[in-house]
């Protein structure tokens, strides 16, 4: 049983921003993959829920005239690494989205709900920082647009205004053209399990070397996160197993990694070098890539 | 019949379908949970969110007064007798009961989550919102997480009635080690630790009560043990045993964890509360990891002295047992495992001192191989380093020091009568291609590397002679010549409903369709048996179920021999007819036989048969398993390729449900040994990962095929040769995977579970990394 005092379902975006207006307390609802385990754990008590689900049209995926591929809020996983716009352009991100829970999760959790939850061991949100993503965010005052870099606050805590929702998460033809990348979700099961580390890496490649790199990490911070400084040490250089261990060894400066019952930061600190290497290496590897050990 | 080496039989050892198949995979199976009263009221409990604390003072004034609420419950409205939970047989000799430290509600917590008062309202959320309006005032106390800490002088005294925390130190000893050390030739030390892990049962305990018209108290609940919860309920009510009546549904799993008087006295004590209106009390997956039981975490120690020839002389061990907050099955559990692995190697002398240890954590109990899993993981791990120190072959090694048939344990008098242990191994290296790949994985280097591993195991069937083996079964026989057949032991999902039709068919010469199980278990109308546990029902209550048979055939071929003159000897059943024994031909069917047993106007009497079967035997099972495992050396992360478990269980019954037995005991066991752990905050003693996201039951994605052979030779004990092997299946995988990480790696991992991080650590420290 949950703690629920009342459930409103809007059909359109405008209803729903006038229902959040009027009551800023509504807890907006998607999937329901995390407001549920919330309210069951007793952190969201008489919860006066908001549901999305009703409003036509906010899990379309689709690619805009100018190449940028626009993702509906609440497009769940399921449709996500089924869709062949994501397949052949995002590949990624649908390796990133068939890593979440299981089949049961994946047909109900959605990806905006995942990013606006702010869990730091999202599966999207390591791919999403790497493909330079930008969030849609609508409010009865207008819409703005932000990249998921500036997103993130803090633990649990995204920059989603108050009445705001998040309609759309959009990747610019810059972000994914002529990329290859790898996720890797490094958890304890191969299903049903949560990321110990999730790493992100989409890169581009020229005459054997490293023409554009982005790395991200989930579960390596308070929130996901870029290494910057391996970045800029990976560009430019020669594809070798010698610079790709080099960047791992970069992209633990960028993290922020803590002792834990659920591991201990020297260990996470080990699998951050040793999978971004590996995501590397299996980036350069789908991309055709060519280099010498 | 059914007897001898050489007989062949008709339905025993065929791949029947499970008759619970059908009702399982509709949905039409009811289990606790799926049975409505319309006035039913729903209970839950207050914990304690300290490990160690009296209760001062409650107040349930504003829990009371919260509009839903029918009643508000704490230990001073409830009996104070202490009971013992353990669902074991009562005995009529006092030394030798359960230990009784448990009351319904307790006056002391004892661990984080101990339950210290009672709601009952008109659901779930009420109930939830009025325990937070119980005012709880605690005298916080030190605690003991550690039980060699626990055994300490000034350690904090969790039960006064034992104010060392030493809930039992009975121990063993066969032969004299002292001169077999001097003897010896080498001497081996290891210490052992394994860790505390959880059944996982998908369907958690739940139980609904009331008092019926009578007065008496009804209770439909998820057990293992219909018979011997109605005992302790009455114990722990202080009621009349005849006043309780408890009924069995279908359950979803229990390995053991309802072996075990959990959820059905306060369910009772609910019902009582609120004049006897249907009460439901069921736990949730984090309480389920909390206060019901768990396996015991052991520390073993283990001394061993060999001659120079690899002969092994002397075995000393001493398991120390974390048995939490309550005696639950406590000491029973290492001695009955100590009692078991003594028939494996052929040891001159060997000394068993184990302690069980009160702690400040949830209890543990009975579960899945009953103390074996840690005794195996010591033993054979232990046995493993001894051969790979004396550069021997590991399997070689255990060969030439197995017992061999003929066998007999001083202290249990056991006999082995048979012995397919040397076969299975020899089945089980060519199945993994043993040599093979041993000679491939040399010379590895590579990040990913791969080792064999193999461990064997000896466990026993049932609980003779230390404890009491009776069953009951009653067959009826319907106007057509079917039966239904009625057992007091209950299927729990591992299939004795089917194998005991199977035997019954058998006996009786009938198509396994026309036996109809009864397969709700009811105190009022079952027959006793003690139930399900100890993996015991095809031995134990087949046994009674073969004496029923032989009654109503007896009883039907009595009938025949009088309407044709021939004797009983020379009249048999053979698919429902009634035949000439030595020709085969065809007299009569057998429901001419049943129609006249219902309405012969001068000889009706229907047929029944109704047997009670004391089990006074043993019969010593055996296996082996056979791993290969792949080691990634940068991650830690250890994945099994392949694995094979062969059991020597005497007559497979049903080679299906085998083989899922084996498939189900395997993966418990990789769990064991790769990830599942049950952690404990040591600043607070409160629960971390008691749910299913942190504590790592693994996945069927991250369990690899899992192979199954049998040997099987006929045992003379049993009553169609059959031997254990529910539990045999979950003892020795993990010692065999650990063996094969030692092969790959040359680190050898002395503590479970092996999980990427703790091997990595143990990597660093080896230099690996």
């Amino acid at each position: 049983m949950f703690d629920i005092v009342n459930i409103e379902k809007p059909d359109t975006l405008e209803a729903a921003l006038e229902m959040l207006t009027r009551n800023p307390d509504m807890k907006i609802i998607a999937g329901g993959t995390d407001v549920l385990i919330k309210m069951r754990n007793g952190a969201l008590e008489e919860a006066e829920l908001l549901s999305l689900r009703n409003i036509p049209g906010m899990d379309e995926i689709s690619i805009l005239n100018n190449g940028t591929i626009s993702i509906g809020a609440m497009a769940t996983f399921a449709k996500i690494f089924r869709s062949s716009i994501i397949n052949e352009n995002l590949p990624v991100l649908s390796e990133a989205a068939v890593s979440v829970g299981g089949p049961q999760i994946r047909n109900m959790a959605t990806i905006g709900g995942n990013i606006c939850n702010g869990a730091v061991s999202a599966d999207s949100a390591a791919t999403l920082l790497a493909y330079d993503a930008e969030l849609k965010l609508l409010s009865r005052s207008g819409s703005r647009t932000v990249p998921i870099r500036e997103f993130y606050a803090g633990p649990g805590k995204v920059n989603l205004r108050p009445a705001e929702i998040l309609t759309d998460i959009l990747i610019p033809k810059a972000g994914y053209d002529k990329t290859s990348g790898c996720y890797i979700k490094y958890s304890s099961r191969k299903a049903m399990d949560i990321a110990m580390l999730g790493v992100s890496v989409v890169c581009k490649t020229e005459g054997g070397k490293f023409s554009d790199v982005r790395i991200a990490l989930g579960v390596a911070a308070p929130v996901p996160i870029r290494c910057s400084e391996a970045e800029a040490y990976a560009i430019g250089k020669e594809i070798s197993d010698e610079t790709m261990k080099e960047t791992g060894r970069y992209a633990v400066k960028a993290s922020k990694a803590r002792d834990s019952w659920r591991a201990s930061k020297a260990y996470r600190e080990h699998l951050i070098e040793v999978m971004v290497f590996r995501a590397l290496k299996e980036a350069v590897i789908r991309g055709g890539g060519v280099y010498n050990g | 019949m059914i007897e001898g080496e050489k007989m062949a039989f008709e339905i025993v050892g065929k791949r029947t379908i499970r008759k619970d198949a059908a009702a399982k995979v509709t949905g039409r199976a009811k289990y606790a949970d799926d049975f409505f009263e319309g006035d039913m009221l729903v209970g839950k409990v207050l914990r304690s969110p300290y490990a160690h604390a009296v209760v001062k003072h409650i107040d349930t004034s504003k829990a009371k007064a919260l509009p839903g609420v029918e009643a508000v419950i704490t230990h001073e409205d409830l009996p104070k007798l202490k009971y013992a939970t353990a669902g074991h047989p009562w005995s009529l000799d006092p030394g030798h009961r359960d230990v009784a430290d448990r009351l319904i509600l307790t006056d002391k917590a004892r661990y984080v989550g101990d339950g210290i008062a009672a709601v009952v309202a008109s659901d779930t959320l009420t109930a939830e919102k009025a325990l937070k309006l119980i005012e709880v005032e605690y005298e916080v106390l030190p605690f003991v997480l550690d039980p060699e800490k626990a055994m300490l002088p000034g350690a904090p005294v969790i039960h006064e009635e034992k104010p060392d925390n030493i809930l039992g130190d009975a121990s063993e000893e066969i032969g004299n080690i002292e001169e077999d050390f001097r003897k010896a030739d080498h001497i081996f030390e290891g210490v052992y630790e394994t860790s505390i892990v959880q059944h996982c049962h998908l369907e958690i305990q739940s139980a609904y009560a009331y008092a019926d018209a009578d007065g008496r108290i009804v209770i439909v609940s998820s057990t293992q043990i219909p018979h011997i919860a109605r005992r302790i309920v009455g114990q722990a009510l202080g009621m009349p045993w005849g006043k309780i009546r408890i009924i069995k549904p279908y359950i979803g799993g229990g390995f053991g964890n309802k072996q075990d008087i959990i959820v059905e006295p306060i369910a009772a004590a609910m019902s009582l509360a609120v004049n006897g209106r249907p009460v439901r009390y069921a736990l949730t997956r984090e309480e389920c990891f909390v206060d019901t039981r768990t396996r015991h975490a052991m520390k073993l120690y283990m001394k061993t002295a060999v001659t120079k020839e690899g002969k092994l002389l002397s075995l000393h061990m001493r398991p120390i047992s974390n048995n939490g907050a309550y005696a639950s099955h406590g000491h029973t559990i290492v001695m009955s495992a100590g009692g078991k692995f003594r028939l494996l190697y052929d040891f001159n002398s060997i000394k068993y001192e184990p302690k069980t240890v009160y702690t400040n954590l949830p209890a543990a109990g009975a579960m899945r191989g009953y103390g074996c899993p840690q005794i195996f993981f010591a033993l054979e791990s232990h046995i493993e380093d001894i051969a790979r120190e004396m550069k021997m072959d590991p399997i070689e090694f255990r060969k030439q020091n197995l017992i061999s048939v003929g066998k007999k344990d001083p202290h249990s008098e056991i006999v082995v009568r048979t012995f397919g242990l040397p076969e299975c191994i020899e089945k089980g290296k060519q199945l993994i291609k043993w040599d093979e790949k041993l000679e491939k994985y040399k010379e590895q280097k590579g990040t990913k590397r791969r080792g064999l591993g193999m461990a064997c195991f000896s466990y026993a069937t049932g609980t003779y002679p230390h404890g009491f083996e009776i069953a009951g079964a009653r067959i009826v026989m319907n106007q057509d010549g079917s039966v239904q057949l009625q057992v007091g032991a209950t299927e729990i999902g591992q299939g004795s409903d089917t194998v005991l039709s199977q035997i019954a068919a058998e006996v009786l010469g009938l198509p396994y369709d026309m036996v109809h199980i009864v397969s709700q278990q009811d105190t009022d109308i079952s027959p006793f048996d003690l139930g399900a546990y100890a993996s015991r029902q095809t031995f134990v209550s087949g046994a009674a179920v073969r004496k029923a048979a032989e009654e109503v055939k007896g009883k039907v071929l009595e009938m025949a021999s009088e309407k044709t003159g021939l004797s009983i000897d020379e009249l048999d059943i053979k698919a429902a007819r009634i035949v000439e024994r030595k020709s085969g031909n065809e007299i009569c069917t057998l429901e001419d036989i049943a129609m006249e047993s219902y309405y012969d106007r001068v000889n009706a009497e229907p047929i029944f048969g109704n047997a009670s079967y004391n089990v006074r035997t043993n019969a010593m099972a055996y296996g082996v398993t056979f791993a290969e495992v792949e080691v990634d050396m940068e991650t830690g992360r250890i994945e099994v390729i392949e694995i094979y478990n062969v059991h020597d269980s005497g007559v497979i019954v049903n080679p299906m449900l085998a083989e899922g037995q084996v498939h189900g005991g395997v993966s418990m066991s990789l769990g064991y040994a790769l990830s599942e752990q049950l952690l404990f905050d040591p600043e607070t003693g409160r629960p971390l990962n008691n749910n299913f996201l942190d504590y790592k039951l693994q996945t069927i994605m991250d369990t690899p095929d899992i192979g199954s052979a049998f040997v099987q030779l006929h045992e003379p004990e049993g009553s169609v040769g059959q031997k254990s092997l529910g539990e045999n299946t979950t003892i020795s995988p993990a010692p065999a995977v650990r063996n094969a990480v030692l092969n790959a790696t040359g680190v050898a991992f002395n503590k479970l579970p092996m999980t990427p991080q703790k091997v990595f650590e143990k990597f660093k420290q080896a230099g690996l990394l």
